[in-house]
């Protein structure tokens, strides 16, 4: 088998055998980067130095047996939101076009002491607004299934490289359904975990009470094994929190006898394309089949989770990208006449066209007069969505449906009606408002071969049932 | 005219808590330092990086709620107030709007005519403090340093409830004496660490209505807030006895021009579109955390009068002058626990101490000779080593720097001269070349006495017991 | 299109948001962001009455930190990124007038 075809869990055991070695892995995969990554575009930034230095220290420390998990030796692609100490990281904005962080994001921390060699920097949607990877001011990444076709986002870069073979792993961010899409439009597994499971810190923030970072993998058990150390309770996020069940792993088990699986009816109607809706209803019954009890029920107030949604994220928005003015770090505009002009010369020359227009929304939500009105009806909302999820899964395990209407679209079709590509989010965003962990895995294909995505969604806390879930179904639908 | 009109002012106080390190991150607060050495990724507004909050900013700022009667709200949350300006480096600060720590408390202040009133504190908040900015004239630009950005603040918002200069300033003292009783801040004007901004709006006598305020910043001490509110109360008079309205602005106070002028920019939109900031989480303030907090709490002012006037033999004034300022009350009680006799040790704070801070302009937060050292110094007068105005000398040194009194003595050669046969040489020889003074004393002008007493000290540089020279004299002549 | 986003509007949350936009710019964002509104509007549909609204999903209190120093000088660090600098300090526009 190629390395760039392996998982990480299959790579690191050839590594640990001696089949293969880190500085091999590195190089493989920098190669297949070096082949295919004009094509694709998934990378802003390569290190290549720095993944091959990483790759001959980590080698030796197996090989001292220092290190034996699942993860060492194997290379892994970061989203550029995440700041690493050292590596330029630019949110793919101009306005970052510069910056280089002085500190490293506590998920890569996490990474790093578990062995993971860094190949670089992954495209994404400009501050991860967006759905394509089309905003990203270094160009779109193409979609490697169908390269006429976007490869989702914000996470496209990452998603992209993992289905392109040009990392074993990588890691995204998902505030409104950025893994879970990606994965889905690029056929791997992604997954948003539970909101406070994996430390925010040095991840740079969109829409802060909805970001979490999780894996994007070929695999439901390569998913379970990065989950498992991403996490942590750190201190330096007052919103993380301190989770004893995180061995994920130990739910890599195929068995989902007496599971209740809901399926809301809302999901599965007007808006949703015949083929995806064939396709998660197909899965349903291969896990009924397994022995899960499935039912339609009705979720109610999915309509207005992206109104919510979208008020709440442009607003926090809004306030996060304030300091990006143009004195602390990144671009400033060439002439200005005093500072507010180069403020907003900066400003307006380094962010692009959807940073602007959601910038614009969440000042306008959150000024006065306006404030009662929309941000806090909003967050109401917020509660009353929460509230309904609650009810469901008082009566599931967990919620089935698809991660998005449709499979990828075609490059350039998505940007020129930004209410249209909002409503893509219908079935991602929700997760995200109520803090629940979801999986995206791969679920069959659509007549134009592109790869169509399942979504499970649980609980708080209760990723354990979605990889056991998840895990099943991959077996499934391996055997078909 | 300007007797007609009623001010009414309201108190925006800022004051840094006396924590160690930051609202949100573990750097220093220390005063002083170089530019930009006490930051970090979150206090320089780094992307990516988070707030968490200091446990000991929350007791203090729930401490001066309990100390000035408010109520502390039981859940309580941080937002965000967004405006840009370079030394906010989050181009937002964190604050609190929509549940501040305490509400609804106050003070009592005496009033000029001797009556008590209470100026009522609508809200407590804590908040963090602003970067600073240093104005370059080579290049044309303004330089930032960060180090004070992210110093734990409490904001003190008043009600309206002054009247004039003087209750303000007596507001202030109040709220600086409780605040510095607590430990919680040592209250500087000069070094910014009690800040107040005044608002401040003119109505006509028994009107009912409030009439337009302004607000006025940069007053960095008393004197500054007094010719402000005078200032700014006849500005507003004379606009409306011209016909003209005033308009709600904020203003700033130039204290070399004594003047103010409005801030007005049309990029200061003063909508700062506050939120709940989403890195940070609620605080729960539980009884057990009040009870602690009280439990915690120094001796307050009326209990420390108390005990002085049974523990050390003062008068009442003493007592009041000494406690009305805490790290002068600190001072007293070091002193005498290293032996200081308490009559002694007040003598020498009231008298040399005060005199040197009000022609210096020190705080008692200032001084700089320790306890052990004034004590040392009274103890070289009670054994007759020094005589008073040899110490008098000594202290003044020492108030400048905190030098050990008894070395000082040995190495400046200031003992006072015992020896009777040195002495009596001395005094011959002033007796021989006045002998005017020396008539004038014979012939029963007893206060001649007091002309060679001066001369035979001054022959002795200083260092004569004067009781001795005074028994001497009378005895030769 | 129920929201009329007038040129003041724009201009004011262009203040606001430090952002300035061209003309083509500005009549798009007029667009854009009435679209939005309206969009948003549904959620007055929902009657949230004596429903408390939701800024953390988890109830999460009390989070602190001790107060002791634990960071060193990082000032090479913290301007290492800086547009300008000088003396130790960040450089910007002057600000006073």
């Amino acid at each position: 088998m190629k390395i760039t075809e392996m998982t990480a869990v299959q790579l690191s055991a050839a590594i640990r055998t001696g089949e293969t070695t880190a500085v091999e892995a590195a190089e493989a995969v920098l190669a297949q980067i070096e082949k295919t990554d004009k094509d694709y575009n998934c990378y802003v930034t390569v290190d290549r130095e720095g993944a091959l230095a990483q790759a001959k220290k980590v080698q030796e420390r197996i090989e001292a047996g220092e290190l034996t998990g699942p993860l060492a030796g194997v290379p892994v692609a970061l989203k550029d939101n995440l700041c690493m100490e050292g590596l330029l990281t630019t949110c793919s904005s101009k306005i970052l076009h510069n910056f280089v962080p002085t500190y490293t994001a506590e998920a890569v921390k996490n990474l790093q002491k578990a062995g993971a060699v860094i190949l670089g920097k992954t495209n994404m949607d400009e501050f991860a607004m967006g759905s394509t990877t089309e905003t990203s001011a270094y160009g779109p990444t193409k979609n490697p299934r169908n390269p006429e076709h976007v490869p989702g986002g914000s996470s496209g870069g990452s998603a992209a490289a993992v289905a392109a073979g040009e990392c074993i792993y990588a890691i995204g961010s998902d505030t409104g359904g950025s893994i879970r899409q990606p994965a889905s439009y690029c056929g791997v597994v992604g997954m948003k975990p539970t909101y406070g499971t994996v430390s925010r810190y040095g991840l740079i923030a969109y829409g802060s009470s909805l970001d979490q970072i999780g894996p994007l993998t070929k695999d439901v058990t390569d998913c379970a094994a990065v989950l498992e150390v991403l996490a942590s309770h750190d201190e330096k996020d007052s919103t993380s929190l301190s989770r004893e069940d995180t061995d994920f792993t130990s739910a890599l088990q195929e068995d989902v006898k007496g599971l209740r699986i809901g399926i809301p009816g809302d999901y599965l109607g007007e808006g949703l394309d015949d083929e995806v809706r064939t396709a998660v209803l197909q899965a349903a019954e291969a896990l009924k089949n397994q022995g899960a009890i499935v039912e339609q029920f009705d979720l109610s107030l999915v309509e207005y989770a992206i109104p919510a949604y979208y008020t709440i994220a442009a607003a926090e928005a809004s306030s996060n990208l304030e300091r990006f003015d143009g004195i602390k770090y990144g671009y400033r505009t060439e002439d200005y006449a005093g500072l507010h002009n180069m403020y907003k010369k900066s400003r307006s020359e380094g962010f692009g066209e959807e940073v602007k227009r959601r910038i614009m929304l969440g000042s306008f939500v959150l000024s006065s007069g306006y404030y009662d009105a929309y941000y806090l009806k909003a967050l109401k909302v917020k509660a009353l969505i929460k509230k309904a999820f609650d009810q469901a899964f008082a009566k599931y395990d967990i919620i089935l449906g698809p991660v998005a209407p449709a499979t990828a679209p075609k490059l350039g079709e998505s940007l020129a009606d930004p209410i249209q590509m909002y409503l893509g989010d219908i079935y991602t965003i929700a997760v995200n408002l109520a803090g629940l962990p979801g999986i995206s895995l791969p679920c069959g294909q659509d007549r134009k071969g592109l790869p169509i995505g399942l979504q499970l969604i649980g609980d708080c806390f209760q990723e354990k049932k979605l990889i056991r879930a998840a895990y099943t179904y991959e077996l499934c639908a391996k055997r078909l | 005219m300007y007797r007609e009109y009623e001010t009414v002012i309201g108190l925006e106080v800022h004051v840094e808590l006396a924590a160690k390190t930051k609202i949100f991150c573990g750097c220093s607060t220390a005063f002083g330092a170089q530019p930009n050495t006490q930051t970090c990724p979150v206090c320089t507004g780094m992307p990516g990086t988070l707030p968490v909050l200091n446990k000991q900013v929350l007791e203090y700022a729930i401490a001066v709620g309990l100390a000035t009667n408010c109520d502390i709200t039981r859940y309580s949350k941080f937002d965000r107030k967004n405006y840009f300006y370079p030394d906010n480096p989050q181009n937002y600060q964190i604050s609190q709007l929509y549940l501040p720590i305490c509400k609804n408390g106050g003070v009592e202040i005496e009033t000029e005519e001797g009556g008590v009133k209470t100026v009522g504190i609508h809200e407590i908040h804590m908040e963090e403090d602003a970067g600073k900015l240093i104005h370059d004239e080579w290049e044309d630009c303004s330089l930032v340093d960060y180090n004070r950005s992210g110093v734990p603040l409490i904001e003190i918002v008043s009600e309206p409830d002054m009247r004039s200069a003087e209750e303000v300033i007596a507001y202030l003292e109040k709220l600086r004496l409780v605040i510095q009783y607590l430990g919680a801040s040592d209250c500087k004007l000069q070094e910014g660490s009690m800040r107040a901004d005044v608002n401040l709006s003119v109505r006509k006598k028994g009107a009912e209505e409030f009439g337009t305020r302004t607000e006025m910043k940069n007053l960095n001490s008393f004197r500054a807030i007094t010719r402000a509110i005078e200032g700014e109360r006849e500005r507003q008079i004379d606009l409306i006895e011209a016909g003209k309205s005033v308009v709600q602005e904020t203003r700033r106070w130039d204290d070399a021009k004594g003047e103010s002028y409005a801030m007005r920019s049309k990029e200061d939109a003063q909508d700062y579109r506050y939120f709940p900031d989403p890195d940070l989480p609620p605080v729960s303030v539980s009884e057990e955390m009040l009870t602690e907090i009280r439990a915690k709490q120094p001796e307050f002012r009326t209990e420390k009068m108390k005990r002085y006037k049974e523990e050390f033999d003062i008068p009442d004034y003493d007592i009041e002058i000494i406690t009305g300022d805490k790290p002068l009350a600190d001072l007293f009680e070091a002193t005498v626990a290293f032996g200081g006799q308490p009559k002694k040790v007040s003598n020498w704070l009231m008298g040399e101490t005060l005199r040197l801070m009000k022609e210096r302009e020190t705080d008692a937060s200032d001084l700089c000779f320790s306890p052990e050292n004034l004590a040392k110094l009274i103890g070289l007068t009670d054994q007759k080593v020094i005589n008073s105005s040899v110490a008098k000398e000594v202290f003044e040194v020492m108030f400048e720097k905190d030098i050990d009194p008894e070395a000082y003595v040995e190495e400046k050669g200031l003992r006072t001269v015992n020896d009777e046969g040195a002495l009596k040489k001395v005094l011959e020889e002033v007796i021989a070349a006045n002998p005017q003074s020396v008539e004038d004393y014979r012939s029963g002008k007893e206060k001649a006495i007091g002309f060679l007493v001066g001369q035979t000290m001054k022959a002795m540089k200083g260092k004569a017991d004067p009781g001795a020279v005074n028994r001497m004299l009378k005895e030769l002549l | 299109m129920a929201n009329i986003i007038s040129d003041e509007t724009i201009e004011y949350v262009g203040i606001l948001a430090k952002l300035e936009l061209s003309e083509k710019e500005k009549k798009q964002a007029k667009s854009d962001m009435g679209r939005m509104l309206d969009y948003i509007d549904k959620l007055g549909e929902l009657d949230t009455t004596g429903v408390e609204p939701m800024s953390h999903v988890f109830p999460v209190q009390n989070v602190f930190r001790e107060d002791v120093v634990t960071n060193g000088n990082q000032r090479e660090q913290m301007l290492s990124n800086a547009i300008q600098e000088k003396d130790g300090m960040f450089m910007a526009p002057r600000t006073f007038e």
